[in-house]
């Protein structure tokens, strides 16, 4: 069986992240990327599917600039077989919709049994990619999984919608979504590290994939919120519980 | 006045969401709403009043024994189909699980464009921006699309306004076999894991979520005593759902659920950046944390320094005294 893994490289939510207010983008410089922690519990449901049969190929798929290049080594020295990186500058910025035609045109080429990828990146949190590539591919969609069977011909996994659970299947191939329900990634050893740098990356430009390069959304303008200040503070000496309900009701909050 | 088809998100059992009233008072500002459902059977006169009553001002209503057997095919069919029959600005979809699904799914099958997770729009010479509120409330972030058809998928609980009443007019269609390919197949459906008095984490007015403070999971059951005490959601913060406490569904944050209600009471939760970025746009913010400098503190309309296990029970006997 053959596994594509989507992986988005993306500002680390430890830190303060920064738009640029002329243009929209982040900023990169800003803060350290990381691979997005829902990618890589994406890559942990592959590998673990290799742990279990190791003719299983798990292929790493990643769109953004140069230095994705390291979401993809690491993903690599995580157990994951091969890397797919499409690096244009062209695409930087891109929206949902051009970033799931690129993304799509590469799965076309890349053969894949099984499509998994997180349901929603921390950046951009729209949640809607994994449907788009779904509808360009014409796949099954599972989406926001909280577990999965993958079984060699079909899959099948329960997921939470807003108003209960699922149990849903498919036959292969198609592409399912997983959420933080997944099992957190495992950590690369001193192999895994080692044996990394002698797997394959390709790196794709647009044009080789056949996309032409058109955004259908387009920023008008970006904000800074003002920051939130503290209101009052105050120690707790038996008193505070009835002072909590004494803001609630000049608040009518209750 | 151009038309805007907003998706009305039946559940299974043909309960009419929380989503829609929100939904259609944005579509009431931008235009006229035209109200999309897919139900198994045709849609009741009682629910068609009700959608009057929410601001449509046109249900196109579908129906398909099929409807739940397949994951979002038919009501990604049903919107294709209304789009193309009304000629809209814009449409609106929930921003939750499916409604994403089915905005992705409908933006490539017509050519259109998702703004997504917005919690405003306005419509400007016929051109319709969006609003985003972009890492946790730092930034807000107006978006168009300037040559396609907008899909926008409208953040839970964003727009509180209620449009005015109509007296809908109708059109019933049987929807035919799915268009989609290959689809997902749905086995079996049930109803919320979670206490459905309570109201749920998206979209409540009030919200109250502990943290690590609590100490482990039978004491985290004081943050949902105070939650059913104010009449609202429980939440949670990474380190809590990490614990153990409660289950991941309940996690506020970067990771997890997003919320802007009324009123947003966090206990024990010292306030990490990622903690805040999925709660600091509530209106008002109450913090309870032993430790004086928790971050929290400093985003708080009302901080105590305190023990919750002191202060909340107090809390809970003044509420219950007052009712």
């Amino acid at each position: 069986m053959k596994i594509v893994v989507l992986v988005k490289q993306v500002p680390d939510t430890g830190e303060e992240r920064i738009l640029d207010a002329s243009t929209g983008l982040v900023d990169r410089d800003a803060n350290d990327p990381v691979i997005d922690e829902i990618s890589e519990r994406a890559l942990e449901a592959a590998l673990s599917v290799k742990d279990r049969d190791k003719s299983t190929e798990v292929v790493v798929l990643s769109m953004g600039p140069s230095d994705a290049s390291k979401a993809i080594r690491k993903a690599l020295s995580m157990g994951a077989d091969s890397g797919i990186h499409i690096l244009d500058d062209g695409l930087l910025g891109a929206d949902a919709t051009l970033t799931a035609q690129v993304l799509a045109a590469a799965l076309r080429n890349a053969d894949a049994d099984l499509v998994i990828t997180g349901n929603e990146s921390t950046d951009g949190r729209g949640g809607v990619v994994p449907a788009m590539i779904a509808e360009h591919l014409n796949l099954p969609l599972m989406g926001s999984l909280t577990t999965v069977n993958i079984g060699s011909a079909s899959i099948s996994g329960q997921r939470r919608n807003d108003e209960g659970t699922q149990d849903v299947s498919a036959d292969l191939p198609a592409i399912i979504s997983v959420t933080e329900g997944f099992a957190e990634a495992r950590f690369p050893n001193f192999k895994g590290i080692m044996g990394a740098k002698r797997k394959p990356v390709s790196t794709l430009a647009a044009a080789e994939l056949g996309v032409n390069i058109a955004a259908r959304t387009k920023i008008s303008s970006v904000e800074t919120r003002a920051p939130r200040s503290a209101g009052s503070t105050i120690i707790d000496e038996g008193q505070a519980a009835a002072q909590l309900v004494d803001f609630l009701t000049t608040n009518r909050l209750i | 006045m151009p038309n805007i088809v907003v998706f009305i998100e039946l559940t299974h059992t043909t309960q009419i969401p929380a989503t829609a009233p929100g939904l259609l008072a944005l579509a009431a500002r931008l235009g006229t709403p035209i109200a999309v459902s897919v139900s198994q059977s045709p849609l009741n006169d009682e629910h068609i009043a009700a959608l009057g009553a929410q601001g449509a001002a046109h249900i196109y209503a579908t129906h398909s024994a099929q409807a739940y057997s397949t994951l979002n095919s038919y009501t990604v069919d049903a919107l294709e189909q209304a789009i193309s029959a009304h000629q809209p600005a814009a449409v609106l979809i929930p921003a939750s699980v499916d409604g994403r699904e089915i905005a992705g799914r409908l933006a490539v099958r017509t050519g259109g464009g998702v703004l997504a997770d917005v919690i405003d729009a306005h419509a400007h010479d016929g051109a319709i921006t969006a609003i985003h509120s972009v890492f946790g409330g730092h930034y807000t972030v107006a978006a168009s699309v300037p040559e396609a058809l907008p899909i926008l998928t409208l953040r839970a609980g964003a727009i509180d306004e209620i449009a005015p009443a109509h007296n809908p007019t109708v059109e019933h269609l049987e929807l035919g076999a799915h268009t989609a390919g290959r689809t997902a197949h749905i086995d079996a459906q049930s109803d919320a894991p979670y206490n459905t008095n309570r109201p749920e984490l998206r979209g409540a007015a009030t919200v109250v979520s502990g943290g690590r403070g609590l100490g482990s999971a039978q004491n985290f059951v004081l943050v949902e005593q105070l939650a059913d005490a104010l009449g609202g959601a429980v939440g949670a913060s990474r380190a809590a759902v990490d614990a153990g406490y409660i289950d991941h569904t309940a996690q506020v944050g970067q990771t997890g659920v997003s919320v802007s209600p009324q009123l947003y009471v966090a206990l024990g939760i010292s306030g990490a950046i990622q903690h805040r970025a999925g709660m600091q746009t509530a209106k008002t913010i109450i913090a309870i944390n032993k430790d004086e400098d928790a971050p929290i503190f400093e985003i708080a309309d009302l901080g105590i320094v305190g023990d919750v296990f002191s202060v909340v029970p107090q809390v809970i006997e003044l509420l219950k005294a007052r009712a």
